[in-house]
């Protein structure tokens, strides 16, 4: 299924953030979305899930197949979002909830949106686990986020994110609170999952290193725009825009 | 030993029996039950001694207070009086006795009422149980569901107005308080009955717990109930304003900031009801900070009750702690000592033991 951001405008506080933002996810795809920080990556994640923050006045069309998900009831929307469109946080310290264990985090909106008992809950939750490398699945059901380290707990996010089978992934910056020695396994396994279930994920970071390694289509953002859009190879070996092109000279040893 | 947790709604209890690693899983509570126990009790020690060198630094004499003049003159019978309430041993030997008997449950004779200490506790403590409990119970629930709102309609007009509501709460003094509600609720409006527990024309209901309105429910005698929660319901509220006031701000805190921690944002992602929202992933959290206040908060409750007691004629230890503290009653004094040092050590177990249940990082550290 396609999700089509079109003219997508947010006011918070008087401020305009976002400016008309255009972007479209395909399933079977990732696609990148650089900028600095500041640029409104995250505010688009969150207009999709509509989850803005108390206040923000949106505007423009946000489609899911025919269906515009700005025009939704909040009860139509909160069907979507954790079903259809799941998303994965920056830092899964703070992302999991600290006092739930992991098989309930894994099940509870599993039982709530795709009516599964208990068993059924637990079964799949376990498959999820081993879905993305966790050891010890059954086990690790019944432990708390603070027993596992960062990578762990976003892996076990990316499981609680799959969890209903989602047509849509937004993954904010999933990577940038973790060791850089298992950054490289997380994108991976993004990149694998987004192929195996035909996941459209939009990969947000501000490292176009991480960028280049997995992404079908890459946009860039800046000061609330979507300044460039193009082929991951098209737009780092042959950006269009100054501003990308400023963003890869930053970047060291990635020119090529 | 082993604790018996009741299944969270996502544990699958098969799984459980399934796999050694969750058994092993459920002795870390037990453990921490038992630690928190083992602290208790040593701290229990500890206040039967610092109730004892408390009555005994006292600067009055016990002896004048309870002899008469006449007696006082006579120094054989001064001689006898101090031999007969152990006053002439050494105090550390005083102590050891003192501790022997409160093992017993001998607490010594009451010089005011010529009873067993032990037996004069036992009528007035489970009133002011009664009274304490009733009042924190309304305080924890009204004043969590105030908070609550308190935060969910931030800058609003109900939040608003609850802010004036709990500044009121928690800077209106207790006594005037009570005063006023009962000059104005009793002689005025006639709406609250008189002082006491029951209406005078009434038996207690037969003595199973001592809480004569859990007694009479118990008893099936409806009339008594009825009345003894009419007697309940005015000083028990004058009770809990100041703690109110004091939980609404606390809880209105706490649920703000973790509204604003990530979580709760990753829990909305998932598009979990509103309502689970809410509470496991909200209130949950926010519970942590309330209870530690919560016990806190239990302390200048029961400070506050021997006001009460005294203005709502209600039979309590605060009025049997405030007799025997101006007549020098020195067994008594003790013995409420003791009660007073037992409740708060009671309340900071439940709190201890409450964070563990809410809080798994703190039962499995
Ligand atoms: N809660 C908020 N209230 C007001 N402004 C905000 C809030 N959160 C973010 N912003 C502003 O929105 C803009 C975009 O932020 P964000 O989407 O988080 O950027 P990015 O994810 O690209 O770093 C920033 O200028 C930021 O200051
Ligand atoms: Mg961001």
């Amino acid at each position: 299924m396609t999700l089509a951001i079109s003219d997508l405008k947010v006011t918070l506080g008087g401020r305009e953030i976002l400016r008309g933002v255009d972007l479209e996810l395909r399933a079977g795809q990732v696609h990148g979305l650089a900028g600095e920080s500041g640029s409104g990556k995250t505010m688009t994640g969150l207009a999709v899930l509509g989850l803005l923050p108390h206040g923000a006045r949106v505007s423009g069309r946000i489609t899911l197949g025919e269906r515009d998900l700005l025009a939704m009831t909040p009860r139509q929307l909160n069907a979507v979002r954790g079903g259809e469109v799941a998303m994965v946080f920056q830092d899964p310290a703070t992302s999991l909830h600290p006092m739930l264990t992991i098989g309930r985090q894994l099940t509870e909106h599993m039982r709530h949106h795709m009516r599964l008992d208990r068993r059924q809950a637990r079964a799949r939750a376990a498959d999820l686990l081993r879905q993305v490398r966790i050891p010890g699945a059954e086990e690790a059901l019944g432990r708390y986020p603070h027993q596992f380290s960062g990578g762990m707990r976003q892996r076990i996010a990316i499981a609680v994110a799959l969890a209903c089978s989602p047509k849509v992934l937004i993954a904010d910056e999933p990577t940038t609170a973790l060791d850089v020695t298992v950054q490289a396994g997380i994108l991976r396994l993004l990149r694998g999952l987004c192929d195996d279930l035909d996941l459209a994920v939009l990969l947000v970071t501000h490292d176009l290193g991480v960028m280049s390694a997995v992404a079908d289509e890459v946009s860039v953002m800046r000061d609330g725009v979507v300044v460039e859009t193009g082929p991951r190879a098209q737009v780092l070996r042959d950006p269009a825009h100054p501003y990308t092109r400023a963003l890869l000279d930053s970047l060291p040893g990635e020119t090529s | 030993m082993s604790i018996k947790r009741p299944p969270a709604p996502g544990d699958d209890p098969k799984a459980a029996r399934r796999e050694p690693g969750r058994r092993g899983a459920r002795s870390p509570l037990a453990r921490f039950l038992v630690r928190r126990v083992l602290t208790a009790l040593l701290l229990a020690v500890g206040i039967t001694l610092v109730t004892f060198v408390l009555t005994n630094l006292v600067p009055g004499d016990p002896v004048a207070a309870n002899l008469g003049q006449r007696a006082l003159g006579d120094p054989a019978i001064v001689a006898q009086w101090r031999t007969e309430h152990g006053l002439d041993k050494p105090l550390p030997e005083q102590y050891l006795l003192h501790l022997r008997g409160v093992v017993q449950g001998d607490l010594g004779t009451s010089q005011q009422s010529h009873r067993p200490v032990l037996d004069d506790l036992a009528d007035s403590v489970p009133a002011t149980l009664e009274l304490a409990g009733a009042a924190i119970l309304i305080s924890i629930v009204v004043g969590v569901a105030f908070g609550v709102v308190a935060a969910l309609r931030r800058d609003r007009f109900s939040d608003h107005l609850l802010r004036v509501l709990s500044l009121f709460g928690i800077s209106v003094p207790t006594f005037w308080l009570a005063l006023t509600a009962f000059y104005v609720l009793f002689y005025r409006l006639r709406i609250a009955p008189g002082s006491g527990r029951i209406d005078p024309g009434l038996t207690p209901p037969p003595h199973v717990t001592g809480l004569y309105t859990l007694d009479a429910a118990l008893a099936g005698q409806w009339d008594v109930f009825s009345s003894a929660v009419g007697h309940l319901v005015t000083p028990a509220l004058v009770l809990a304003l100041y703690t109110i006031g004091l939980l609404t701000r606390f809880t209105r805190s706490a649920v703000l900031e973790v509204l604003g921690q990530d979580h709760v944002r990753a829990g909305r992602a998932k598009g979990l009801p509103p309502r689970v929202i809410l509470f496991r992933y909200v209130l949950r959290p926010a519970l942590v900070p309330v209870i530690t206040v919560a016990g806190l908060a239990f302390g200048s409750l029961l400070s506050g009750t021997v006001l009460v007691e005294a203005i709502f004629a209600w039979p309590g230890v605060g009025q049997y702690a405030y007799k025997s503290a101006t007549t020098l009653d020195l067994p008594a004094v003790m013995g409420v000592g003791l009660v007073v040092g037992g409740v708060y050590l009671v309340i900071n177990l439940i709190v201890d033991v409450l964070y563990g249940v809410i809080d798994p990082r703190v039962r499995l550290s």
